[in-house]
């Protein structure tokens, strides 16, 4: 039986501006496994990152958890008081940050920096928490790590700067890192040596790990589970063979079809028509069915619940069962 | 590297740009260095073909292109367009024959929240090239800009708004639009869907591929994602460090690629698939800075399959190895 390290449920972060409530993330259902990588695909404005800065209670102002349980080892976080999680950030559950530039304090040291994490939450000595800095920067393979050390975050290139971001979340050995969108901002070669390394110390370390991108090519990588958000909902949720060869949900579809591959040179891209919905009046019922060509009457109407309808696979969408299309990636392999 | 007879629409041929350093102080601003961001770049575009420029940052792809359309003048080398020499014609300071030039070639810019001025609208925007050009006259130019909205696929009510009520995919084709006003006969994208989602990138590369097929137009298309490279390109170039190392058709290009350089990055690229599992060629280190290139093929101090003492002192020319594939490789030629 496999145990659960986080289990988050009807999660609903709002933002209260002065434009209406933004409905950023209304009811989202997600689990992470003992050891395993759950992948966290959507769009931009989809409330990935949001989900995930929820789950340590740091959503920026006006934004607010109006709703919902996040239970981390059967503790639920959402009751836990400042104090508490405090303990919790950066030992238990750790947080690499999109743009490794801004994340990073530019007046800072990186080996202070470094420090304080291990300092805060390790009972060490400086000189101590110092040789374990360097072992960490060894361990995410940055070069002359004794000297580049004393660096300034500006002296260090992206891609430094990234494994340095890495470094300092794993410090502190946590149970489970959330990676949002890790590789975005690195060129391809870059990306790959990062994957690797985090792939690699995942591994070693045991930990688990939520890891947020808009690229279906990372996650067909790196990812054990995939869950797919759509404008702040789950749409689909299944262990990642599934999820490509087998998806159910029109939106993971038409995501897939809009991917250029490499392999196989279509002529023209598929669409999905029109852009994502305001999340001040999020579309009644399902919110896919404006872009969606499969919607009927139903689904403006009534808002479909995540149902299993195989097993660890689950899908919200009313006519799931009715409408049978193929993978994209289903079809390309006979063709290939 | 042979010349080609003009029979091409671009050619380019052995651009160099150094960006110069210069030492701190007030009264003594002496030259130290350069940074050598574009160096011997030489490729032809045929007319009616989309020409990929691939590479990481920081690699000169962007350089190339600002300097084709003199943004940033060359240090030395020459582009001819339709077989004019256009540095010739941009130093003249004749400015009926710049504008003229200028019509000829448009240039889409990588972020579409940074190129549109916020306090014009829609329509002061796409009609800003009419006044400059007066290629259209006045009673014409409503007439003409819906047209070109409907082009891109806006609606005629778009016209009297501003920039910020726009998506970023439909700023790009605001952008797209502007470029179209001039009737331009080489668009140079540069990175033309980078910031944008999945779906919106399928639909504006879509819109460029139409816009291709109808107004028979020549594309530069430059960008780091090979998979929208892949896509849209016939031709690929392939640049590291300011140089080109591999350039062939972009079938060819993506099935057989012959620098160590192609050879690692088609490699990394993650692939939407998770049965596909490709051996990774991760190449040690980063980019080497362009203040001091490597000495002998720039590609050495990364590469795989460096043969001692060739590839550290000889820079390697980039040679044609049969079927229009050229590679500046020692490794490659036997």
């Amino acid at each position: 039986m496999v145990k659960k390290i986080l289990e988050i449920e009807n999660l609903k972060t709002y933002f209260y501006t002065w434009a209406g409530i933004v409905k950023a993330v209304d009811g989202v259902d997600i689990d992470v496994n003992e050891g395993e990588t759950l992948g966290l695909v959507g769009e931009s404005g989809s409330g990935k990152s949001v989900t995930a800065l929820s789950i340590i209670n740091i959503v920026p102002s006006p934004g607010k958890i109006v709703e919902g349980k996040i239970i981390y080892k059967g503790r639920n976080l959402l009751e836990k008081n400042e104090n508490d999680l405090q303990k919790i950030r950066g030992k238990e559950i750790s947080y690499i940050f999109q743009d490794p530039a801004t994340s990073l304090n530019p007046v800072f040291s990186i080996a202070d920096q470094l420090m304080e994490v291990i300092r805060r939450h390790q009972n060490v000595t400086k000189t101590e928490a110092l040789q374990k800095a360097i072992e960490l920067f060894r361990l995410v393979e940055i070069p002359d790590p004794e000297i580049k050390i004393w660096n300034y975050p500006h002296q260090l290139s992206g891609g430094m700067k990234q494994r340095m971001a890495v470094a300092r979340a794993l410090s502190c050995e946590p149970k489970l890192l959330l990676a949002d969108e890790p590789t975005t901002n690195l060129d391809v070669t870059i990306q790959a040596q990062i994957l690797q390394l985090m792939k690699s110390l995942k591994k070693k370390m045991g930990m688990s790990m939520v890891l947020i991108t808009h690229d279906m090519g990372v996650v067909a990588d790196v990812a054990d589970r995939i869950t797919v958000l759509y404008a702040g909902r789950v749409c689909e949720t299944a262990d990642t063979k599934t999820i490509f060869y087998k998806p159910k949900h029109p939106y993971t579809i038409a995501l897939l079809t809009a991917v250029p591959s490499l392999a196989l040179r279509r002529d023209k891209l598929a669409v999905i028509p029109g852009t994502i919905p305001n999340l001040i009046e999020p579309p009644s019922g399902c919110r896919f069915h404006p872009r969606c060509e499969y919607a009927k009457s139903i689904c403006a109407e009534k808002i479909p619940s995540l149902e299993e309808i195989e097993p660890k696979h689950f899908v919200a969408c009313h006519r799931a069962l009715e409408i049978d299309i193929k993978s994209p990636l289903g079809v390309e392999k006979t063709a290939l | 590297m042979k010349r080609l007879p003009y029979s091409q629409f671009l050619q380019v041929e052995n651009l160099i740009k150094h960006f110069p350093i210069f030492s701190r102080g007030i009264l003594l601003k002496k030259k130290i260095g350069a940074i050598h961001a574009v160096d011997g770049v030489s490729f032809s575009i045929k007319k009616g073909e989309t020409f990929g420029l691939v590479g990481e940052s920081g690699c000169g792809k962007t350089t190339t292109a600002r300097t084709i359309l003199n943004l940033d003048s060359p240090t030395s080398g020459q582009v001819y367009l339709e077989g004019n020499d256009i540095y010739k014609i941009f130093n003249s300071k004749d400015k009926k024959e710049i504008l003229k030039l200028r019509r000829k070639m448009q240039y889409v810019f990588q972020d579409p929240y940074a190129s549109l001025d916020p306090r014009m609208t829609v329509a002061d925007i796409i009609m800003e090239p009419f006044i400059i050009h007066g290629h259209i006259p006045k009673e014409k130019r409503y007439d003409r800009l819906y047209e070109l909205l409907g082009l891109v696929g806006l609606e005629n009510y778009h016209a009297e708004r501003y920039p910020h009520e726009f998506s970023g995919g439909q700023r790009q084709r605001i952008c797209i639009a502007r470029t179209l006003a001039v009737e331009p006969q080489l668009l140079i994208a540069d990175e033309p869907v980078a910031s944008l989602d999945v779906s919106i990138r399928a639909q504006i590369l879509n819109l460029l591929q139409e816009l291709q097929q109808k107004l028979k137009m020549t594309y530069l298309y430059i960008s780091h994602d090979l998979s929208t490279v892949r896509h849209i390109c016939h031709k690929v170039a392939v640049m590291y460090l300011g140089k080109i190392v591999e350039m062939a058709d972009a079938d060819e290009l993506f099935s057989s690629p012959i620098h160590p350089y192609t050879q690692a990055l088609l490699s990394s690229i993650p692939i939407p698939d998770p049965e596909t599992k490709t051996s990774r060629i991760i190449l040690p280190g980063e980019v080497p800075s362009p203040i001091n290139p490597p000495v002998g093929c720039r590609f050495n101090p990364r590469c795989n399959k460096k043969k001692k003492n060739r590839c550290v002192e000889i820079e390697p020319e980039l040679v044609n190895i049969g079927n229009d594939h050229w590679v500046a490789c020692h490794a490659a030629y036997k």
